[in-house]
């Protein structure tokens, strides 16, 4: 496929790997902010190819994973409505609640839809007038102008039974306040390439001067990757610590304009709690004043919900590179991907699920298969 | 019924602290988890299909149940060998691109008889209508059902039709069931690969998934995926021609590729490898899954087979392949090995390697 059969070239990869291998002289510990990598790395085994230094340290930025407890609870009291068509993309569904899962309450009659866009969950309002269409509005600022353009849509068009459950989070804060823990060990960033497709890389340089980090943003593909390594292992080396763009062909400095304006319009900063994290202030959009009435919090007056994570779950730790997946107790025997304690064991982009699909035999040592 | 391999990856695990599954219900030595009703992931063919076989229909039917582990069960009738299985069709859209589920559900009963050697000689068809399905439908259903017999060279002998209020079916379902006859010489059965061997592939993968999705969907992805649903009887028979030593066939359907050698893996107490860079997977395939975040491997097949045989064999039966139409693009893409029995490992593009597990229930798309 064009963009992706050309950025997964063995013999490049192993040039650019070669590279790395020069220039690392000491140990780096760089985190890939978005879970869309972390899957990478994992698939393609990325990580078992770097110098032995150099450490990954897998981000926060799967949207699955950082949706909080009671935002999955709300959305399940919402789904179960009777008056309610509830739309989500696919790997939302198996995230846990305090007590059940998306496809549960479908199997128990709630009418729960997968849907590809959120502009599908509009058409499925316009085609269910007398029924409730609540659309799942999660994710980074990547699968947030979508989700801007259908709101604004719903209110062009005069489609008053469709809300927006929106629990949107934003990648400059949650840096931020990594860099602010006290346990913070990263010493490096691969930024996340779709966030600045949209929002471009000007958020960047005031964080790499506060912190004194390099932060390379970065795309998806192994050879988008290695490249990104290496910019940042070079600046690591050479004591540097500056914004560089490893991902030109799809961030521009100003990222998308249409869709910036677009967000300011529909969207206004808020604090948001992480799953495994807590609240980080202004790191999330809800819904602005103009567009509060397809705000599916206010509409079915779910936000009294509040529920408490798991105590043996120690995602937040792993989101915040403190552990690795495997050092978590609970690993491969309480939580696995069929009973996932937290949403890090839920989405493929989950360092905790990556680890146990891709890596249980290495963990387990050779021969292991249970 | 077809035996699903054993759940083999987690049967130490707890049931979630919070599931409200009553624990009475609990057979051993592993419960059925996660939910007290049945869930999208019970018939996706992985592992809570497995599951479900495993510990609520075998110790369901008790001393009557003698399951085997292929696509089909094996009986000795009168010193002959029967092969027999039977499957559902549910599909949905009805009709996609490059067949339809009446020629889906002649071609994989067909070929599950074929996967286990033997020769396919009758069908039934069974139909569940739901209550206002317009007959031209069904018509054009029989009549691709009637040709894809002839095809295949079966007769579709006995039938039932019955039909549920509005509402309470999803237009046309179908099951067919099937029986066929070994030769005295075939042996080919899931737990036959050894350490050595090399695995086969019949052609490219993940066209039926993403042309039933695509069309379910209404998601384009430049060309029109069609669906590569045939039989495969009659490529068997010219692999068999060979006189090669055919251990394992596996049509890999729900699951995908992913599925199919895992449930040979754990059924053969073998490893295998499998090179990701040798297999075919069309652009549009991989594109599709690029996309939806989804992984070739697991994406279904119906036209498909995989063939596991000794190395020293492996040329032959590849080139006997690539002669027939439905294995021009046949290829080598992988061994069985000592190491890591009972798991499927693939090795990267990049050279790295990696666990490929039996997806848990349905496949889920990412959000980006």
């Amino acid at each position: 496929m064009k963009y992706l059969d050309e950025f997964s070239d063995p013999a490049l990869a192993g040039k650019l790997l070669d590279r790395i291998h020069e220039v690392t002289t000491r140990p780096w510990a760089i985190m890939e902010v978005c879970g869309g990598q972390t899957h990478s790395i994992i698939r393609h085994g990325i990580d078992q190819l770097l110098p032995d230094g150099i450490e990954m340290i897998h981000g926060p930025g799967c949207p699955v994973c950082v949706t909080p407890l009671d935002m999955i609870d709300r959305a399940l009291e919402i789904a179960a409505r009777e008056d309610v068509i509830f739309c989500s993309f696919g790997d939302m569904l198996r995230v846990p609640g305090s007590e059940r899962d998306l496809f549960r309450v479908k199997s128990e009659g709630a009418d729960v839809r997968l849907v590809y866009s959120p502009l599908d969950a509009l058409k499925i309002a316009r085609q269910n007038p007398d029924r409730q269409v609540v659309f799942f509005g999660v994710g980074f600022e990547t699968t947030a102008p979508a989700n801007a353009m259908t709101v604004y849509q719903a209110q062009r068009l005069g489609v008053e039974n469709f809300s927006l459950l929106v629990s949107h989070v934003l990648v400059p804060p949650a840096v931020a306040a990594i860099m602010e823990s006290s346990t913070c060990r990263v010493q490096g960033f691969l930024a996340a390439g779709h966030v600045c497709s949209v929002m471009g890389t000007r958020e960047y340089p005031p964080l790499a001067e506060r912190y004194e980090v390099p932060i390379v943003v970065t795309g998806f593909e192994p050879l988008d990757i290695l490249d990104g390594l290496r910019q940042t292992v070079t600046q690591l080396e050479a004591g540097r610590s500056e914004v560089e763009n490893a991902y030109p062909r799809a961030v521009a400095e100003h990222g998308n304009p249409a869709a910036r304006q677009m967000l300011e319009d529909v969207f206004e900063v808020t604090d948001r709690s992480w799953r495994g994290i807590g609240m980080i202030p202004r790191s999330g959009w809800r819904l602005s004043g103009k567009y509060r009435a397809f705000d599916a919090e206010y509409r079915f007056d779910v936000g009294g919900i509040n529920t408490e994570e798991s105590s043996v779950c120690r995602s937040g730790e792993v989101l915040q590179g403190l552990i690795k997946p495997n050092e978590c107790a609970a690993f491969g025997t309480l939580c696995t991907p069929r009973n996932p304690l937290g949403a890090t064991m839920v989405s493929s982009e989950g360092a905790c699920a990556a680890y146990y699909q891709y890596r249980r035999l290495d963990l387990a040592g050779s021969g292991a298969t249970s | 019924m077809t035996q699903e391999a054993r759940d083999h990856t987690d049967l130490v695990a707890v049931p979630h602290p919070s599931a409200a599954v009553d624990p009475a219900a609990w057979t051993c030595p592993a419960p059925l988890r996660d939910s007290p009703t049945i869930v999208m992931g019970h018939g996706a063919g992985g592992a809570m299909s497995a599951e479900l076989v495993q510990h609520l229909f075998l110790p369901g039917y008790g001393d009557a149940a003698t399951p085997d582990l292929g696509d089909s069960a094996v009986c000795t009738v009168g010193g002959r060998r029967l092969a027999f299985t039977t499957d559902s069709f549910v599909v949905r859209p009805t009709f996609f691109p490059g067949g339809n589920i009446g020629d889906l559900a002649v071609n994989g009963t067909v070929n599950d008889l074929a996967m286990s050697g033997a020769r396919p000689l009758f069908l039934s068809t069974a139909f569940i209508l739901e209550e206002g399905t317009p007959l031209e439908e069904l018509n054009a259903v029989a009549r691709t059902m009637g040709e894809a017999a002839g095809r295949a060279g079966v007769q579709l002998v006995t039938g039932d039709t019955k039909v549920v209020d509005s509402g309470h079916g999803d237009g046309i379902y179908v099951n067919t069931a099937g029986v066929g006859l070994l030769d005295e010489n075939v042996h080919i059965g899931p737990d036959r690969a050894r350490p050595g061997d090399v695995v086969l592939l019949s052609g490219e993968i993940g066209l039926h998934g993403i042309a039933v999705m695509s069309s379910r969907e209404g998601i384009e992805f430049g060309t029109t995926v069609e669906s590569d649903t045939a039989a495969l009887d009659s490529l068997v028979q010219h692999m068999r021609a060979t006189g090669a030593d055919l251990r394992v066939l596996r049509d890999p359907t729900r699951g995908g590729l992913a599925a199919s050698i895992n449930e040979i893996a754990v059924a053969s107490g073998v490893g295998i490898e499998i090179t990701e860079r040798d297999l075919p997977v069309p652009e549009a395939v991989s594109s599709a899954c690029g996309l939806l975040g989804l992984d070739p491997m697991f994406v279904a097949n119906e036209g498909k087979l995989v063939a596991i045989v000794p190395a020293e064999e492996a040329e032959q039966v590849l080139a006997a392949m690539r002669e027939h139409p439905r294995g021009e693009k046949a290829a080598v893409v992988g061994e069985c090995v000592a190491d890591h029995p009972g798991a499927m490992v693939s090795r990267t593009g990049l050279g790295a390697t990696r666990v490929v597990d039996l997806p848990v229930g349905e496949q889920l798309p990412r959000i980006c």
